[in-house]
C-alpha cells in the first residue's frame, strides 16, 4: 500500500515539459520514495519529446510516437498530474502554488521547468487567428488544419525552427514561402557556403525562401489572409508561423520576486534566489546565458537532482551543444565556434558535385567549430575531438575527411567518457547503453533501441549506438553471423529455419521450437506467425494450421480497427461486381446496422465498423449472395486490379479483366510471406497500374508483358520485367511459378520487391524464366497447395460462431 | 488489500472454452474482462483494454505468460498487467482461479 507518510517532503514541479520530467526522473532515480510529487503542466496531456514535433508535423510520425510519458506514468509512480492547468501565482509565504483554475498545492522544494514561449513579432495584425508560433503539440494541430493542397503558408524566421516548420507544411502540399531577415539562412548554424547550399537544395523541394525579407504587417478580417513585406510585396497567407526566436517563460517567477534576468537566474546547483526553489530547461539563466537545445537540460536535471535530493554535490558546466536540422533528406551538423576569426584556421572541403561541404575552425591546435554539409556522418567524431579538446596536430592532414583518414588512433565511441551522452533525443548516455548491452546479452541495434530507446527518435546516433555495441562485443560482434535472428526467441535466421524444417521434417510449432533450441516455451508475436507460415507453405494440406499463431486479423478473417471493431471486404473478381453483390451487400449494411461503407483503393468495397460478435452473420449473409472472403487482412493474395481492356475501351489490345478474374480464381487464398497484389492492364497506358504491383500484367498487341517485385507502399518502387509470353497459359503459369517461388524462399514479411531486392532479378529469371522444367514444376507445386487453401474461410468461421462471443456475461 | 473481501467468485465458465494460448471475453460491471488461458493452463484475467490506446488485449497473441495488443505490439505481462520495457503503463488485473476445471472470476462487487 502507498502510505503517505508524514516524514514525505512535498516537491511541486511547474511545467510538464522536457526539463521538469528529466529533473523529476534523475529525482526518482536517486530517492524514489523521498517526496510527494505534484506537476502542473499547462499542455492538457503527459509529457512528449518536443523536438519530435517537427517529423509530426511532416507525417513521418504520430503524436503518439513521440509521447514519452503518459498517464500511467505519473500514476504509476503516485505523481499527481495536473495537467491543462497553469500555475499563475506562487505564493513564497505560505509556500503554496496556485494553478489558473484553483487548485493550490503546497511544497517544501519547488522545481519551475516552464520553458520558453516562441517570440510574436509586434506587427500588427500579429494577433489574427491563423498567426501561431511553432512550440506544442497543438500549433501542429493547427497547422495542420490549415494544410489543404494550394493553401499558402508564410513561416517567419528562416532558422532551424523555421525551416522544419516550412519543410513540414511543404510536405502537405502547402505553398510556403520563408521570410528571413538576414541575407543567409541559420546563420547561427551555418556559414555562408553552405547556407547557400541549404538555399539551394530548400528551393529544389519547391520552397520559397526570401532573404532580406522584413515583415511590416499582416493583415485580414477574422483570420489572415496577407502579409505585407517593408519593401511593398504582398504574399498571401492563410497561415503566418512565426519562428523568430523564443524568451525563456518567466512571468511567474517575476510576479513571485524571483531574481530574473533574460530568464530565471540560477546559482551552479541549479538554486534561484529563493533557496526552497529550483529551476532547469529552457527558462533559466545560468551565468547570463539562455539555451536553445536539449543537450543541456539533460545536465541540468542531474544537478538539480544531485542538489534536491542532496546525493551529491553538483554543479553546472555549460558545454558545447551541436545542432542538427531534421529535414529528411537534408543532412547536416553544426557546433561551437564555426565561423572562426582572429587566431583561427579554417579547414576547408568541398565537393559541389557531390553537394558537401565542411569547414573546420582550428584555435591552437584544436578543434573549436565545425559545420557539415551534405555529408554529417562523422559529426560524432567531430563533435567528441571539439567537446575533449583534443590536440590534433598529428592527425591535422586528413582531418577533413573523418576518422577513418584521418588514422585517428581512437575513433569515436570507445574513447568516449562512461556519461558522453549518445542519443541526443532522449538523452542515452555511453555507460547506460554498456550497461543494457551486458546485462541483457544484447546484440543488435534494435535490442539496445527497444530498452533505452537509444536511436528511436531522429536516429541519427544509430551509427554510434551500433559502435558501442561492437566494442562491448568485440570479436562476438564481429563473428557473430550477418544474419539476423528471426527473433529474440533463437539465434537462428529464417533461411536456417525454413532448411531445418524440410531437412529434419519438422512438422508442428512445437517440433521446430524444440529441435533448434528455442529460448522460450512458446516464441513471441514475431516468432509464431513466421513458423506458422514456414510450416504451412512446407507441408501442404499435411500442416494443421495453427490459428492462435496467426496475427488478430488472420484469426477473425476481418481487419481489427482503433476501436476494437472490425472491416470486411468481400472479393471482388478483378474488380467486377453486379446488382445482386451489390444488394447483398446493401442489405448487410442495413441489417447490421454498419456504420461505414467505403470503396477501397483495390477496386473493392469496405464495411466498416462490425462489432466481433456480429462477423459471423454478415460473413453468411454475404456468402449468401456468392461472395467470399477478400483476404484484406492476411499475408495473403488481396486484390487483383483490372482495367477494362479491349472488351470496352478503345486502346485495350487484350481482354484484361479476364485475364485478372482468372489469375485472382487461381490464386486466391493463398498464403504469402506478405500480401501480394496482382494487377492486369490492357495496353501499356497501364492504367490497373500494373508496374507497382508484386505481380503485373500488361498487355501489348504481340501478347502480354510480365513484371514482378512492384510496391506501391512505403517505398514506391517500380517492378522488374520479368519476361514477354503470348499465350494466356503462360501468364497463368508464369504467375503460379512466381508466387511459389515468392513462397518457398522470401522471408516471413518480406514483400516482393524486398525478395527481389535481396535475391536479385537474375535469380529469378535463371529459376522460372530460362529454365522451363523448373517454371513447370514450381507451378505445379503452387495449384497442389491451392487445393487446400481454396475453402473460403468465412464459410468455416460461420459456423463457429460462438468462438465470437462473450464467454460469460457476469454483469 | 486492506481485506476488503467483498469480492464474488463467480463461474464463467470451463477452461476448455477458451482455446490454449487464447482468450475469451467476459462481460462485467467494470466493462470488458479478458481471461487468457496459456499453454502451461494457467488462467489470467486483465481488463480488455491495452494501457496504450485500449487496445483488445482479448485479441491479441498470447505467448510465454504475455500477451501482445493486437494494435501496436506493446506486450503486456499477464500476471501483473504491466508492460513491458521500454513500453511504460499497467493494465488492471482481475482476480480469476481455476477450480477443477472450472474458472472462476472475481470482478466488480
Ligand atoms: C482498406 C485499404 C485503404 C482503403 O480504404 O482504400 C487499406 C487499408 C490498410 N492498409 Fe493498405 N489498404 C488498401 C490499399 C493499399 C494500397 C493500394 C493498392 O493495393 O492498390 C497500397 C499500396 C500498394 C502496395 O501494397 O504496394 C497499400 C499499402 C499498405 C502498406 C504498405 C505496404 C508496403 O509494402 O510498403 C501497409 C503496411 C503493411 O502492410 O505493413 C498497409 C496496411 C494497411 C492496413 C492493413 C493497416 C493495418 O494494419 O491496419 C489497413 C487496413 C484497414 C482495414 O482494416 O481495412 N497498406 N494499401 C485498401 C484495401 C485494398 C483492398 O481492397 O484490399
Ligand atoms: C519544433 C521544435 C523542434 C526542436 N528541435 C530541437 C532539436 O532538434 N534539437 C534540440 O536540441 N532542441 C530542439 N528543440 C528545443 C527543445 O524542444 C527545447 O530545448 C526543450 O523542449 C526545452 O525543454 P523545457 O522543459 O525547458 O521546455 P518545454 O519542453 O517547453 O516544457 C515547458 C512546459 O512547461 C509548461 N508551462 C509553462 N508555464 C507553465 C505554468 N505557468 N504552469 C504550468 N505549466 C507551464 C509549458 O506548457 C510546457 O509544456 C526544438 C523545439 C521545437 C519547438
Ligand atoms: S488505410 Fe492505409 S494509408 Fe490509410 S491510414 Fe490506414 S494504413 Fe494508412
Ligand atoms: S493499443 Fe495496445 S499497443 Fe497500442
Amino acid at each position: 500500500m502507498n502510505m503517505i507518510s508524514p516524514t514525505r517532503r512535498r516537491l511541486v514541479v511547474v511545467g510538464n515539459g522536457m526539463a521538469g520530467i528529466r529533473a523529476l526522473e534523475e529525482i526518482l532515480e536517486r530517492a524514489p520514495q523521498a517526496f510527494d510529487i505534484v506537476v502542473f503542466g499547462a499542455e492538457p496531456h503527459g509529457n512528449y519529446n518536443r523536438i519530435m514535433l517537427s517529423p509530426v508535423l511532416a507525417g513521418e510520425k504520430t503524436f503518439a510516437d513521440i509521447v514519452t510519458h503518459d498517464a500511467a506514468w505519473y500514476a504509476d509512480r503516485n505523481i499527481e498530474l495536473v495537467a491543462g492547468e497553469a500555475v499563475v501565482e506562487i505564493d513564497r509565504t505560505t509556500r503554496e502554488v496556485v494553478g489558473e483554475r484553483g487548485t493550490r498545492r503546497g511544497y517544501d522544494v519547488l522545481l519551475l521547468a516552464t520553458g520558453s514561449d516562441p517570440f510574436i513579432l509586434p506587427v500588427p495584425g500579429a494577433n489574427l487567428p491563423g498567426v501561431i508560433g511553432f512550440r506544442t503539440i497543438a500549433d501542429v494541430h493547427t497547422m495542420l488544419e490549415s494544410c489543404r493542397p494550394c493553401a499558402h503558408a508564410v513561416v517567419i524566421g528562416g532558422g532551424l525552427l523555421g525551416l522544419e516548420a516550412a519543410n513540414g507544411l511543404k510536405q502537405h502540399g502547402v505553398d510556403v514561402t520563408v521570410l528571413h531577415i538576414l541575407p543567409t539562412l541559420m546563420e547561427r548554424q551555418l556559414d555562408a557556403v553552405s547556407a547557400g547550399m541549404m538555399r539551394a537544395d530548400l528551393e529544389a523541394r519547391g520552397l520559397r525562401v526570401l532573404t532580406e525579407a522584413s515583415t511590416k504587417a499582416i493583415v485580414g478580417e477574422d483570420r489572415v489572409t496577407a502579409l505585407h513585406l517593408a519593401d511593398g510585396r504582398e504574399l498571401k497567407a492563410d497561415l503566418v508561423v512565426m519562428a523568430v526566436g523564443i524568451r525563456p517563460s518567466v512571468a511567474l517567477a517575476r510576479a513571485a520576486g524571483l531574481a530574473v534576468g533574460r530568464g530565471v537566474r540560477v546559482d551552479d546547483a541549479m538554486r534561484t534566489s529563493d533557496p526552497a526553489i529550483f529551476a532547469v530547461g529552457e527558462c533559466v539563466e545560468h551565468r547570463g546565458q539562455i539555451f536553445g537545445l536539449v543537450a543541456p537540460l539533460w545536465d541540468m536535471a542531474k544537478v538539480c537532482a544531485d542538489t534536491i535530493t542532496e546525493a551529491a554535490e553538483s554543479a553546472y558546466e555549460p558545454a558545447v551543444s551541436g545542432t542538427r536540422l531534421k529535414v529528411t533528406g537534408i543532412d547536416m551538423f553544426s557546433a561551437g565556434d564555426f565561423l572562426g576569426g582572429e587566431g583561427t584556421e579554417e579547414i576547408v572541403f568541398r565537393d559541389a558535385a557531390r553537394g558537401i561541404h565542411k569547414r573546420l575552425v582550428l584555435r591552437d591546435e584544436k578543434l573549436i567549430g565545425v559545420v557539415l554539409y551534405g555529408d554529417a556522418g562523422d559529426s560524432a567524431w567531430y563533435f567528441d575531438l571539439l567537446k575533449s579538446g583534443t590536440d590534433v596536430s598529428a592527425m591535422r592532414d586528413g582531418l577533413v575527411f573523418g576518422p577513418a583518414v584521418a588514422g585517428a588512433p581512437t575513433a569515436g565511441v570507445e574513447a568516449l567518457p562512461d556519461e558522453a551522452e549518445i542519443c541526443g533525443c532522449n538523452g542515452v548516455c555511453k555507460s547506460k547503453i554498456l550497461a543494457v548491452i551486458s546485462e541483457h546479452s544484447l546484440t543488435t541495434v534494435d535490442a539496445v533501441r527497444a530498452r533505452t530507446k537509444a536511436s528511436a527518435s531522429c536516429g541519427s546516433c544509430t551509427g554510434q549506438v551500433e559502435a558501442l555495441l561492437k566494442h562491448a562485443l568485440g570479436n562476438a560482434f564481429d563473428s557473430a553471423p550477418r544474419i539476423r535472428a528471426m527473433c529474440k526467441c533463437t539465434a537462428h535466421g529464417h533461411d536456417a529455419v525454413r532448411a531445418e524444417i524440410r531437412a529434419r521434417g519438422l512438422k508442428t510449432i512445437p517440433q521446430v521450437m524444440r529441435a533448434l533450441d528455442w529460448s522460450t516455451p512458446d516464441g513471441c508475436h514475431s516468432c509464431r506467425p513466421a513458423l506458422n507460415y514456414y510450416l504451412l507453405c512446407e507441408w501442404p494440406g499435411e500442416y494443421r494450421d495453427d490459428a492462435q499463431s496467426r496475427f488478430v486479423n488472420e484469426r477473425m478473417h476481418a481487419n481489427i480497427q482503433k476501436d476494437g471493431t472490425y472491416s470486411v471486404v468481400p472479393r471482388m473478381w478483378g474488380g467486377l461486381t453486379s446488382a445482386k453483390e451489390l444488394r447483398a451487400i446493401a442489405d448487410v449494411v442495413d441489417r447490421y446496422e454498419i456504420p461505414t461503407v467505403k470503396v477501397t483503393g483495390g477496386q473493392r468495397i469496405d464495411l466498416l465498423g462490425v462489432k466481433r460478435e456480429q462477423l459471423p452473420d454478415v460473413w453468411r449473409d454475404l456468402n449468401a449472395a456468392g461472395m467470399v472472403s477478400g483476404h484484406a487482412y492476411g499475408k495473403a493474395l488481396r486484390t487483383v486490379k483490372t482495367c477494362v481492356g479491349s472488351e470496352w475501351c478503345r486502346f485495350g489490345t487484350q481482354d484484361s479483366t479476364s485475364m485478372g478474374v482468372a489469375l485472382e480464381q487461381m490464386c486466391w487464398g493463398s498464403w504469402t510471406p506478405h500480401k501480394v497484389k496482382l494487377a492486369v492492364s490492357g495496353c501499356p497506358r497501364n492504367c490497373a497500374e500494373s508496374t507497382i504491383k508484386d505481380f503485373g500484367v500488361i498487355a501489348v498487341d504481340s501478347g502480354w508483358e510480365l513484371h514482378v517485385a512492384g510496391n506501391g507502399g512505403i517505398k514506391v518502387r517500380v517492378t522488374d520485367q520479368l519476361a514477354k509470353v503470348t499465350t494466356d497459359a503462360d501468364v497463368l503459369e508464369y504467375c503460379g511459378a512466381f508466387l511459389q517461388l515468392y513462397r518457398e524462399e522470401a522471408h516471413y514479411l518480406e514483400r516482393t520487391a524486398h525478395y527481389v531486392e535481396r535475391v536479385g532479378i537474375a535469380h529469378v529469371k535463371a529459376k522460372m524464366v530460362e529454365d522451363a522444367a523448373n517454371r513447370a514444376a514450381l507451378h505445379a507445386r503452387f495449384l497442389f497447395a491451392q487445393i487446400f487453401s481454396q475453402d473460403d474461410p468465412w464459410e468455416a468461421e460461420a459456423q463457429k460462431a460462438s468462438r465470437f462471443a462473450d464467454l460469460a456475461s457476469v454483469e | 488489500m486492506d481485506g476488503v473481501f467483498s469480492q464474488t467468485w463467480r463461474d464463467v465458465g470451463a477452461l476448455d472454452d477458451i482455446p490454449r494460448q487464447g482468450a475469451r471475453t467476459v462481460a462485467t460491471a467494470i466493462g470488458p474482462v479478458a481471461v487468457f488461458r496459456t499453454l502451461d493452463d494457467s488462467v489470467f484475467a486483465l481488463e480488455d483494454s491495452c494501457p496504450h490506446k485500449q487496445g483488445k488485449l482479448s485479441q491479441g497473441i498470447v505467448h510465454g505468460h504475455s500477451v501482445t495488443c493486437p494494435l501496436h505490439n506493446w506486450v503486456i505481462g499477464l500476471a501483473d498487467g504491466i508492460a513491458a520495457a521500454p513500453d511504460d503503463g499497467c493494465t488492471k488485473t482481475v482476480p480469476v482461479r481455476l477450480e477443477g476445471r472450472r474458472i472462476l472470476l472475481a470482478a466488480g462487487p
